[in-house]
């Protein structure tokens, strides 16, 4: 296989292109910025897409639309139990996983136990979610300990804390999804699910592991955004629900399952931040940055299916 | 096959009874020309959004771009139709033959729809943000008149639902083409054979869902009087809600118009039963996923006695 037939590639290029799009207009300042920058804000949309694509892994149909939801949730709890004080960053970090892992579980409870298809199981779930969190947070913006925010906002070796997270998931998820039975399975379960099952496969259980996950994957991304932003917000996990389906398929992923793609996943976090930064360099107005960003979506996505037609 | 599997339609039909026996409980004066038309205004165009959303899950894909659309359609009915009613017109026009052209795309080149109307979303919405950067424009005087009317017996809203119910279900299950259309969700493979050109046959499933997406829009605005960019950015998610809970599947074409409308209707009576039990404001959104799943939950009876034959 050569390099030109990686899906990954795609994303990749089109991330350097609006990178360099960008530094023209400014002939070449201000690189260093606008990489940490992209890296930075990248990496959120990357540790909730990571999550997403296990989902659209396991096949037609299946995706979560309570992300957003359970990063509202799991940020505005995990930031009232530490109520601003120092030295409670691991506590908020284990009560965030934990709203994760319970989201993670009932959806799947519902979509097993209800047989309700994952589409709605998720969506019905998410409203009770968002209720959560409205109750618990009464309009309150808790600060988060100082250190904490130093954390989120602070960086390593150069590069953002948070990118340096997200990379290191990435890694994980590369290494569980190439080297591991379960990512043999979930592979394994996404091309067809019958032959899965029949081969001894336990589809049940490995279902309910990526459901789990890509909760317990955007409940660490609610909790190191509000770290980062300075407080959780009701509307804060709003943009990642489309966001995250983007990534995932502008980074090679089939949206059919069954083949995932972990480094397209950064490189198309990477090219949705710089490409609204390069549109707005251009001095593009929302109406006309939304309009382009939507095309460029699909030109991505028809140039990605035209090359597997190809292949 | 029992006859609780045969007849999808009875659970819509009674989950709306019970719910709407539930709220007359609660609230007596609710029983009345007026109160039905208060309680059920709202629903008219989320009915026409579940009515557009249906026409593209009838065909096995997903419309992740239907609220941004019908947004769109809001901003310029209440602009162009309103100040050039012509040039209204050809936009409108214009946007539901798009709706097809991106069914014969999405077909033609193999793409995933879910992407693809996830893509469109950003660019309808885009362009209504550039109509009208901020809320304003104005329904035109017609379509305010039209959807104020108070027909003798039942009100507006009701007859409106059993308008739209009896028409696209003239369309869709009884004439011949609406059954070829179903067939493209339940078998494309054989319909090609049988010599029908699938791609047109798309064309068709989306145009259609343009124009019921175009008409969501324009009683909106009839009702709302003015319209900004985000106007219905939730009906993508309510009329997805809407078409399950009319006993739709996402597979197969199988789809029931008649219980699409009966949806929209009971996912709208549901938050005005919520504020009517005076729940904490907190909670409503909650609730309304709860009642989601509990009219849901209910479909597993229907589910397993079609099984067990």
């Amino acid at each position: 296989m050569s390099v030109l037939s990686r899906p990954w590639l795609w994303s990749w290029l089109a991330a350097a292109a609006a990178f360099s799009l960008t530094l023209g207009l400014t002939s070449g300042r201000g690189a260093g910025e606008l990489g940490y920058a992209a890296l930075s804000f990248g990496a959120f949309a990357a540790i909730v897409g990571l999550g997403q694509m296990l989902v659209i892994t396991l096949g037609p149909g299946n995706v979560d639309l309570s992300i957003p939801a359970t990063m509202t949730l799991a940020a505005t709890l995990a930031l009232k139990a530490m109520g601003s004080d120092p030295g409670t960053a691991f506590l908020g970090l284990v009560i965030a996983l934990a709203v994760g892992f319970g989201t993670g579980v009932a959806n799947y409870a519902l979509i097993f136990l209800l047989r309700l298809p994952p589409i709605i199981a998720t969506l019905a779930a998410s409203l009770i979610y968002q209720s959560l969190a409205i109750w618990s947070n009464r309009g309150l913006r808790i600060k988060p300990p100082s250190g904490l925010a130093d954390f989120a906002t602070g960086r390593f070796l150069g590069l953002p804390n948070v990118a340096w997270v997200g990379l290191a998931l990435a890694i994980l998820v590369w290494i569980v999804l190439e080297r591991s039975v379960w990512g043999r399975w979930l592979l394994a379960t996404g091309q067809n699910l019958r032959v899965a099952r029949l081969a001894g496969v336990p589809v049940e259980l490995v279902r309910a592991s990526t459901y789990i996950s890509v909760a317990v994957f955007a409940s660490l991304a609610g909790y190191l955004l509000a770290s980062f932003s300075g407080g959780a917000a009701l509307n804060m996990g709003q943009e990642y629900l489309l966001m995250s389906i983007a990534v995932v398929v502008i980074g090679g992923s089939s949206i059919a399952g069954g083949n995932s793609n972990v480094p397209g996943v950064w490189g198309a976090a990477l090219f949705m931040f710089l490409v609204v930064s390069m549109l707005n360099s251009y001095g593009a107005g929302a109406g006309v940055r939304n309009v382009l960003t939507g095309t460029i979506i699909i030109a991505i996505v028809i140039a990605a299916s035209s090359r597997r037609a190809r292949t | 096959m029992t006859f609780l599997a045969r007849h999808r339609i009875i659970l819509p039909v009674v989950s709306l009874a019970v719910l709407l026996a539930a709220t007359f409980y609660m609230q007596p004066r609710a029983m009345s020309y007026f109160g039905l038309n208060l309680l059920f205004n709202l629903a008219v165009p989320i009915a026409l959004a579940t009515i557009a959303q249906m026409m593209i899950i009838m065909v096995n894909d997903i419309d992740l771009s239907l609220g941004a659309f019908v947004s769109l359609a809001a901003c310029v009915t209440a602009t162009f139709l309103n100040d050039a009613p012509m040039l209204g017109l050809l936009i409108l026009l214009a946007l539901v033959l798009s709706y097809a052209v991106l069914g014969a795309v999405i077909h033609a080149l193999e793409l995933p729809a879910i992407v693809v109307t996830l893509g469109m979303s950003f660019v309808w919405g885009g362009i209504a943000l550039f109509i009208l950067p901020s809320p304003g424009g104005a329904a035109p005087g017609w379509l305010r008149t039209l959807m104020t009317v108070k027909p003798p017996f039942a009100p507006m809203a009701v007859v409106a639902a059993v308008i739209i119910a009896a028409v696209t279900h003239l369309l869709i299950m009884r004439s011949g083409i609406g059954t070829v259309l179903r067939g493209v969700g339940g078998n494309a493979r054989s319909v090609a054979r049988a010599g029908w050109s699938v791609i047109r046959l798309k064309a068709l499933a989306y145009g259609l869902a343009g124009l019921f997406g175009v008409l969501a829009g324009m009683a909106l605005v009839g009702l709302a009087t003015s319209a900004d960019a985000n106007i219905a950015l939730r009906y993508t998610l309510l009329s997805i809600a809407g078409v399950i809970l009319g006993g739709g599947e996402f597979t197969g074409g199988k789809v029931s118009p008649t219980g699409a409308v009966i949806g929209a209707f009971t996912l709208t009576l549901a938050a005005s039963f919520l504020s009517f039990m005076r729940l904490s404001p907190d909670w409503q959104i909650g609730a309304q996923g709860a009642i989601l799943i509990l009219v849901l939950t209910a479909r597993l009876i229907f589910r397993q006695k079609g099984s067990e034959a």
